[in-house]
């Protein structure tokens, strides 16, 4: 055995879309330790409530992260609804879920696309990257933006979805599908990607349940904890859902588990649509959260169970709202799974937990 | 501008953006706008690099890696603020821990405003930092001729 060397890994590196530092300590080419510091993305934001209304602090939410955009103002104003006893029509429900499924096909396709450049398959990346393209041709079509939509406010949402564009919608993810299946036999069957996936990084079902690991990368290890499983607003209209589950625990099983999500995405998005009911899309919220009332709620983000609680004071303005990001959860995994790993894999398996610092951060 | 004499290489630093910019960054090197067919690749060293896209306004922590990757980089450089952020802080101004638009650490040469900024606004951004790039590296060759 060598000397143990530390090599810095971020914050600026070409793997990286976002600023994490790591401190690798090496012996030889392998990983002993990896020690995280975040803190480059801070910026303050939970305590903007206190100057926002809770009217104006859905555009600040839907800010939190660029890419869970939709979800996190769904998740806000689902809180804020809560905490204020508002019935919203079940047409906004409907859209709320579409919109945000259609959320996570883009982020996961985004995900295995980005994943593709850090085992060194620059073509699979930008394949990937086209295909998404027509996801975000969609919300750009249906809500006017491609990356930030806000289209949800407290009481519903504020755009509708006629039934052409519905019929378009089906027609692209029909598409989508066809060219998403090929991708898929590249990430999955693929030798030369399986070299890089299969065994690397290993987190058993007893690790991931201790270290409350969530999202895909924990449902690689086994452990259901699938959010969309309580059936919180459209989500319990589905006939059935079963999450998409994997024994491995390695980063191919936690490709394997992305790659199959985009897909039953895309069936609940035709189920939503099949099923969806005529009526309103908002109701008018009137008044201000009780002093004293609290609420918490949970939202299945692409990257993982995503946790708001508020508590109102009597007035327009929130007392408090929390979040607990996917990714801050996350973050014990990462540094288990790097622990012992080869020094290339590094790039590999810090992708793997789809890490959101801007979420964790805020 | 009619044609590109030259084909720059960018580097992209996320400072505090939320990722929105930042993917739009790279959509517009993929195949959607592929701006990659004019020899524009992402590289991820600062040496290598002629134009700096930074998005996500300023913190404390973050403005020395903003400020090294900067001073890390050969002249002729063009520093690209993308989206509203990165130009002036956008809706995050008064957050306790931003300091303010990226021209708070560096000297920007093109602002890109949007939230997100769309890739056509990063490209016509590329495309106005080409002509400034030459202009620079016109000056430089003029002192050196001078000295």
């Amino acid at each position: 055995m060598g000397k143990a060397t530390v090599i810095p890994f971020g914050p600026q590196h070409p793997v990286l879309p976002e600023p994490l530092h790591l401190d690798l300590v090496v012996e030889d080419e392998t990983v002993i330790e990896a020690v995280p510091q975040i803190g480059f993305i801070h910026r303050g934001l939970e305590k903007l409530v206190e100057t926002r209304d809770y009217n104006q602090f859905i555009y600040v939410a839907e800010r939190i992260c660029g890419i869970c955009a939709f979800g996190h103002s769904m998740g806000y104003a689902e809180t804020v609804e809560r905490l204020m006893g508002v019935e919203i029509p079940e047409r906004a429900e409907y859209l709320r879920v579409i919109w945000h499924e259609l959320s996570r096909v883009h982020s996961h396709v985004l995900w295995m696309g980005l994943a593709a450049d850090a085992f060194g398959y620059e073509s699979l990346f930008m394949h990937c990257w086209r295909l998404r393209e027509r996801v975000l041709d969609i919300f750009e079509k249906t809500t006017g933006g491609r990356v930030i939509f806000s289209v949800v406010k407290v009481g519903g949402v504020v755009r509708d979805i006629d039934d052409a564009m519905f019929a378009e919608i089906k027609r692209v993810l029909e598409g989508i599908k066809d060219d998403y299946r090929q991708l898929c036999n590249a990430f999955l069957k693929d030798s030369s990607v399986k070299n890089r996936t299969v065994g690397v990084g290993y987190i058993s079902h007893e690790d991931a349940l201790a270290m409350s690991m969530v999202g895909p990368f924990a449902r690689a290890s086994n452990v259901n904890n699938d959010a969309r499983c309580l059936g919180n607003g459209g989500y319990g209209k589905l006939a059935d859902f079963q999450p998409v589950m994997d024994a491995q625990g390695d980063c191919y099983a936690r490709v394997k588990v992305r790659a199959l999500e985009v897909l039953q995405s895309i069936d609940i998005i035709e189920e939503m649509i099949a099923k969806i009911p005529a009526g309103d899309i908002a109701v008018d919220v009137k008044g201000a959260p009780a002093a004293g009332a609290e609420e918490a709620n949970v939202v299945e983000q692409p990257r993982g169970e995503c946790y708001y609680y508020a508590r109102g004071n009597g007035s327009k303005y929130l007392e408090r709202m929390r979040m607990r990001t996917p990714t801050s959860q996350n973050l014990a995994g990462m540094a288990t799974a790097l622990a012992g790993c080869d020094l290339a894999d590094v790039n590999m398996i810090v992708l793997t937990i789809d890490p959101c610092i801007s979420c964790t951060e805020r | 501008m009619t044609f590109a004499t030259k084909s720059p290489w960018v580097i992209h630093y996320d400072a505090s953006s939320c990722n929105g910019c930042d993917i739009e960054v790279l959509a517009a090197l993929c195949p959607g706008y592929d701006v990659e067919r004019f020899g524009i690749v992402n590289t991820g060293n600062p040496k290598h690099a002629d134009i700096f896209l930074v998005t996500g306004s300023v913190n404390e922590r973050n403005i020395e890696v903003v400020k090294e990757i900067y001073n890390q980089m050969v002249e002729p450089k063009v520093v690209i603020a993308c989206g509203i952020c990165a130009c002036s802080a956008g809706i995050f101004h008064d957050c306790y821990n931003v300091i303010g638009g990226v021209d708070q650490a560096i000297p920007v040469d093109v602002y890109a405003p949007g939230c997100a900024v769309r890739p056509e606004a990063i490209i016509d951004a590329v495309v106005q930092g080409l002509g400034i790039l030459e202009e620079k590296s016109k000056a430089l060759q003029a002192q050196k001729k001078g000295a």
